[in-house]
């Protein structure tokens, strides 16, 4: 197991490098090939080309992409100081770059929204599994009933619908409309209960989505198990319905629906952009958001290592998780 | 041809339709044009003339949102025009803008300084006195020395970019001060364009006059900075305060909130009224959030001031009419054509444009009459000196060719020698949805003549690297460049020097996008920087924008209007033509204190 968790540890920070390098291309040296000098876009409306000249050297835009990309990693570990003009910006270990924009080292800015988002998609993962799972297999065991078809539309319309419809209705009738929810985004810091009222709506919409693709997942792998010749056997040696169900055919059923959860939670922890911008949650979706409107490259490339590093990190638990599941892998 | 899918902002379009239709169902209260039942002030009570200024109360915390932060809170970077409005809460500078209504606001009025400055020197030499009781946050005195250090700054353009830089032009052309950080002289007050011979004196020397030179000093790039509190490019997350409030806590993206500044002596300041105790900014992402928040009275003001979106629009003149106010903003929006890319080198092809574009579409495009604005008719906004407004139409854009005059188009196409049309390529901020709209119609209108425009939707935020650059327009053959642009300080150089002087033309950052070397209109700049008399002034400004609309290097769209929404909360609300039809920030005050 620990030479599993080892090769699997290595695998991910291989693959953590080569996407910095890519993203470092698309960022860095794709606009140099298209023709536009980023520096521009940090000066001002009456852009000085001293200024410009400047904010190259500052940044190190003019030092061959592998220098950069040197620079950054090596920021990583021992911190990394900007120069020019006379001012001096040190950004502390790890560094994970400067937003000359904000006047912010990445990190900090990486650290504050993260657990924002860890919230949003952490509450969000609850309800989707207790609901999604849930009406799943009510579908799966009550095949072609009103319950399976009523719950599969429901399911539909979740996936169908996009978060900035079903995030603005929500607003619109419960916040703006009947005022049972404000819906503003409180700190949990500043107070737990408006915090908790503030990502109800959030949390329901976000679940809404997820929770009509798990239902029908559930419902699907659920189905499929319930055929299965071990789940005959089980209910032959006369063990009762829910023994067969909640021990034999739930174990099976949860194998694709963690490595669907992995997946989705990684990603929603990289930011869930489209909620946090419609209900204005401060996380890191609204950051990077944020971050490409302003062309704020270190923010961009930081946020996106936090999402690729939490997809990675996500895989890797689901893949422990499957040997506790399924002693089969745990055999393999 | 579009180069960019637009099914996304199909479903946008139809969620926000869906959206609107709810929240219209589940609208709270009421209005109308009549009167309200919650006492706001009016439809256009507050659009240049002050509404409800004898219901203010002093205390209360005043709530701004924004669906964007400031560029930056440091006076010297700050280039938005929301930013500069803003600004007058926590900086002061030796002039600054009239707390009146309309174009009375737009004139200048003492602020630190004592009175408008002695002019000597044939307009060289100005010469300003401190007032007494000016003050630091710390309570320490504000000095003569403390705004030329805050104004030398603006040279230090390496490490605080991206601010106006119009001091430094009058003031030393040539560039030679390198600015306090590189400054060697102990003090790190050696630029010689200005002498502080005591603490309460400062004097300016130009090399040649410049007749908006005090525009220049009211900016909020002459406010004052104190060495000891200057923590250089991070001087913008908490600027050392000199007006009556001062930073509490900003965080970026986030929110800021300003708390008074106990050392700020009324006494000492003849403009600001500082009614409420706090003030709050909130920054949101979802537009339609926010302006149902500002409809809902959950916050009092939309400190960005870019107008409702679309669908608060709806709502708010449906349901809070008496909310609105519709202002001129003081932008012009248009279409402009680098003569570095044929055929519009020619004049008769440039003409060709013009007529042939329906004008009413592409109002519409904008928004229409209320959110987009008057059709325009030519290029210098009518809240600037000099400008006329629709009286001025040299090409009856908004009287007989409304909707476009393909035969006048055709024989300006024969003229040109182009007489079945040609190709060219419309670039746009694929960011814009109202810039993409007017694309889309001024293409179908140049197609009704025989000109075949593609439309190149590029990323916004790149817009100084792609149209900035004459090389790339110029590879890229971009023909038509959809713009828009407002006044940094209400005069004719404040608003068309960059984009009609030939000495603007700028290899990146570029924004004399039609490359205009008109030795008329450079001419005309120069005497009217060197002319003193305001009504000659004004008669230059005129003359200026006659000479661009005869050169037909730009296609007017609109002189753009503003839907802003005041909450029923506040007292002595106008806009200004100071801040391009925004409402003045420094004195809004609550009508309660709760």
């Amino acid at each position: 197991m620990l030479a599993y968790l080892i090769r699997r540890l290595f695998a991910a920070a291989v693959m953590l490098v080569v996407i910095i390098l890519v993203v470092f291309s698309i960022f860095f040296l794709v606009p140099k090939w298209a023709g536009v000098d980023i520096a521009t876009s940090f000066v001002g409306k009456q852009a000085d080309p001293h200024a410009v000249e400047a904010v190259r050297e500052k940044l190190g835009l003019g030092d061959p992409i592998y220098v950069q990309v040197w620079h950054f990693f090596k920021g990583i570990f021992v911190g990394r100081t900007y120069a020019a003009g006379g001012d001096v910006t040190h950004c502390a270990a790890p560094c994970f770059g400067y937003s000359f924009r904000s006047e912010q080292a990445v990190w900090p800015v990486l650290t504050d929204r993260f657990p924002v988002t860890l919230g949003l998609a952490l509450g969000a993962a609850v309800l989707w599994l207790i609901f999604g799972v849930a009406a799943g297999v009510l579908s799966a065991l009550k095949r072609g009933s009103l319950w399976d078809r009523g719950a599969m539309v429901v399911a539909l319309s979740g996936v169908s619908l996009p978060i900035y419809f079903t995030g603005l209705l929500s607003l619109a009738i419960f916040s703006y409309g009947l005022h049972w929810i404000d819906g503003k985004y409180v700190s949990v810091g500043d107070s737990f209960g408006g915090w908790f009222s503030g990502m109800l709506l959030p949390w329901i919409t976000l679940a809404f989505l997820y929770a009509a693709m798990y239902a029908r997942i559930t419902r699907a792998t659920m189905l499929e198990i319930l055929g299965e010749d071990y789940i005959r056997t089980a209910r032959a040696k006369g063990l009762t319905e829910p023994v067969v169900i909640g021990k034999h055919a739930m174990r099976s059923t949860m194998t694709p629906i963690l490595t669907m959860l992995g997946m989705d939670l990684g990603a929603l922890i990289g930011g869930a952009i489209l909620t946090e911008t419609t209900f204005s949650i401060p996380g890191l979706g609204q950051a990077v958001l944020t971050a490409i409107k302003n062309q704020d490259l270190p923010i961009i490339l930081g946020v996106t290592l936090i999402t690729s590093l939490a997809v990675l990190i996500a895989n890797l638990a689901v893949d422990v998780l499957y040997a506790v599941i399924d002693p089969r892998v745990r055999l393999a | 041809m579009n180069t960019q899918r637009t099914s996304g902002r199909r479903k946008q379009a139809l969620a926000a339709a869906a959206v609107v239709a709810g929240l219209l169902t589940t609208a709270a209260c009421g209005g109308g044009n009549g009167g309200s039942k919650d006492g706001a002030a009016g439809f256009d009570a507050a659009n240049n003339k002050v509404a409800q200024a004898d219901q203010v109360k002093k205390g209360g915390t005043l709530k701004f949102v924004s669906t964007q932060d400031a560029d930056s809170w440091d006076t010297t970077r700050g280039y938005y025009g929301f930013m500069w409005d803003f600004s007058r809460y926590y900086s002061r500078q030796l002039l600054t803008y009239k707390t009146e209504p309309g174009a009375e606001g737009a004139k200048l009025t003492p602020d630190l300084a004592t009175d408008m400055g002695k002019v000597t020197d044939g307009g060289k030499t100005y010469t300003f006195t401190l007032r007494d009781g000016v003050t630091w946050e710390d309570g320490k005195p504000i000095t003569s020395q403390d705004i030329k250090y805050g104004i030398e700054r603006v040279w230090a353009q390496d490490v605080l970019s991206g601010g106006p830089i119009y001091l430094q032009q009058m003031l030393d052309p040539k560039n030679t001060y390198k600015g306090p950080y590189k400054d060697s002289a102990k003090d790190h007050l050696g630029l010689k364009a200005i002498d502080t011979p005591d603490a309460k004196t400062i004097v300016f020397h130009l090399p040649s006059p410049n007749s908006d030179f005090l525009q220049a000093v009211a900016m909020t790039s002459g406010s004052p900075v104190r060495q000891d509190m200057d923590t250089k490019s991070k001087y913008g997350l908490h600027p050392f305060s000199s007006g009556p409030y001062k930073f509490q806590s900003y965080a970026p993206g986030k929110n800021l909130v300003l708390v008074r500044n106990t050392n700020w002596k009324a006494s000492s300041d003849p403009v600001r009224k500082a009614y409420p105790d706090k003030i709050t900014l909130d920054i949101s992402t979802n537009q339609a959030d926010s302006d149902q928040r500002l409809i809902n009275g959950d916050y009092d003001l939309d400190a960005s001031q870019t107008g409702l979106g679309a669908q608060g629009r709806q709502i708010a003149l449906k349901e809070h009419k008496d909310n609105l106010d519709n202002p001129v903003s003081g932008f012009i929006r248009y279409a402009v054509f680098p003569q570095s890319v044929k055929p519009f080198d020619n004049l008769h092809c440039r003409k060709a444009v013009i007529y042939a574009a329906d004008h009413v579409s592409l109002q519409t495009a904008r928004g229409g009459p209320v959110a987009g604005g008057d059709i325009g008719t030519n290029m210098l906004p009518p809240s600037v000196a000099g400008g006329e407004g629709q009286k001025y139409d040299p090409y009856k854009i908004a009287t007989k060719n409304k909707n476009g005059n393909v035969n006048l188009a055709k024989q300006e196409l024969k003229a040109c020698g182009q007489p079945n049309g040609f190709k060219t390529t419309i670039a746009v901020r694929n960011n814009k949805q109202q810039e993409v709209a007017t694309a889309e119609s001024l293409q179908a209108a140049l197609k009704k003549v025989g000109i075949d425009a593609d439309i190149y939707q590029y990323d916004g935020s790149q817009s100084p690297g792609i149209i900035g650059s004459p090389s790339n327009v110029a590879k890229k053959k971009l023909g038509i460049i959809i713009m828009g642009w407002g006044p940094d300080f209400p005069t004719v150089q404040g608003y068309g020097i960059p984009l009609w002087s030939s000495k603007y033309i700028l290899q990146s950052g570029n924004n004399n996008y039609a490359l205009i070397k008109d030795k008329a209109i450079d001419g005309l700049f120069d005497q009217y920087t060197s002319t003193l008399d305001e009504s000659k002034k004004t008669q230059i400004a005129t003359q200026i924008n006659h000479k661009v609309m005869e050169g037909g290097y730009y296609l007017p769209f609109v002189f753009e209007r503003l839907l802003n929404i005041r909450s029923s909360r506040l007292a002595n609300v106008y806009t200004t033509n100071a801040y391009s039809g925004y409402y003045d920030f420094v004195n809004l005050g609550l009508k309660s204190t709760k």
